[in-house]
């Protein structure tokens, strides 16, 4: 197969069977959290980014309301606009693509797309991540809700746990230098402070931002936290990162 | 019903973000401003929903087995364990904690 020879495809497909299998987590904890089974299967299928998934199932967990489920999900899709606005201007997508492209515009299949300097690896490596994610994380959400339904109660199982895990998995590469774990430290203890005295969930909104007001007052990296989850070329060292910004800046 | 509705129309406004950034003409989007708040509001969003997930119960906070669980999804972070072995991590301490009795 000559497809298999590109470096953006071969790129794309682990990274899609890496990030497609922990779509079983995320299958388990969304029944365990409260919604049903097509709930969950919804917000992959429709929603599809997976930071947004665990903070909509993470906010219903904490006995939060489905505004701010709604809320907390929605703030953090605003990265991928981002992420649409530099794809165009790399990939420029027309007429039906445009749309699709837009479903399938997240973290990795970016991250996948930018590491690559041919444009049409480009293409071939956002396309091949983005369909491939997309299709496995479905197909391991299904598999994880059908298992998390069978567990029983999910605190004998750590289920509870695993969520805690698995928010400081989706934290953990975006905490390069000290400037991003001192905005977490901030907004973690905000959260705190706040929980005592807003309802379930607005502690989130709250953390939402005071982080915002942080990027708008401080000047720091302009793709502080847009990291991937996994990181498609994490055995190549570290890639330089496409800024969209830096001509401009004239950095 | 209700939830449904909040559900799709998350949704919704996620794939909004998305398609914005390939409708709305570069030159308008094109704000190292917008890009960062969107970064570091994604840092934060996280580290909350962390926090929340191990110490908040409702409107109070605990000390439970949760902790255990973050303690050991940092461990095995700091090893780079990958994803799925972080979030097995966080599961088994916590249900192994609860086995010795601590809630």
């Amino acid at each position: 197969m000559k497809l298999l020879q590109s470096p953006a495809v071969r790129v794309g497909l682990s990274i899609s069977i890496a990030t497609g299998l922990y779509g079983v987590s995320f299958g388990a904890l969304g029944v365990t959290s409260g919604l049903d089974f097509w709930q969950t299967m919804a917000l992959s299928l429709l929603l599809f980014s997976g930071g947004s998934q665990f903070a909509f199932i993470g906010v219903v967990a904490g006995g939060g309301s489905g505004v701010a489920a709604m809320g907390a999900a929605t703030l953090l899709g605003m990265r991928n606009g981002i992420y649409g606005m530099q794809l165009n201007a790399l990939l420029q997508p027309r007429g039906w693509r445009k749309y699709a492209a837009a479903h399938v515009t997240i973290d990795e299949s970016t991250a996948t797309s930018t590491g690559q300097t041919d444009p049409d690896e480009q293409k071939r490596g956002f396309w091949t991540a983005g369909i491939g994610i997309f299709v496995l994380w479905n197909i391991f959400t299904a598999v994880g809700a059908l298992a998390g339904s069978a567990l029983g109660d999910p605190k004998q199982w750590g289920l509870d746990g695993a969520a805690v895990a698995a928010f400081l998995g989706l934290l953990w590469p975006r905490l390069k230098g000290r400037e991003p774990v001192a905005i977490a430290v901030v907004c973690a203890l905000a959260t705190v402070l706040a929980v005592p005295f807003v309802p379930a969930g607005v502690p989130i909104l709250i953390a939402a931002f005071v982080a915002a007001a942080i990027g708008w007052f401080s000047h720091g990296r302009s793709d502080e936290g847009l990291e991937p989850d996994v990181d498609p070329y994490a055995e190549h060292h570290q890639h330089p990162r496409q800024d969209p910004h830096s001509e401009e800046a004239g950095r | 019903m209700n939830l449904w509705m909040w559900l799709l129309l998350a949704c919704l406004l996620g794939y909004g973000w998305k398609l914005l950034g390939y409708l709305v003409p570069a030159s308008l989007l094109r704000n190292p401003r917008m890009s960062r708040i969107a970064g570091t509001m994604t840092i934060g969003l996280l580290a909350s929903l962390t926090i929340v997930n191990a110490v908040a119960s409702g409107q109070a906070l605990a000390l439970d087995a949760r902790i255990g669980a973050l303690a050991a999804a940092g461990i095995a972070l700091w090893l780079r364990a990958p994803f799925l072995v972080v979030v097995l991590a966080g599961a088994g301490a916590a249900a192994g904690l609860r086995l010795l009795g601590w809630s």
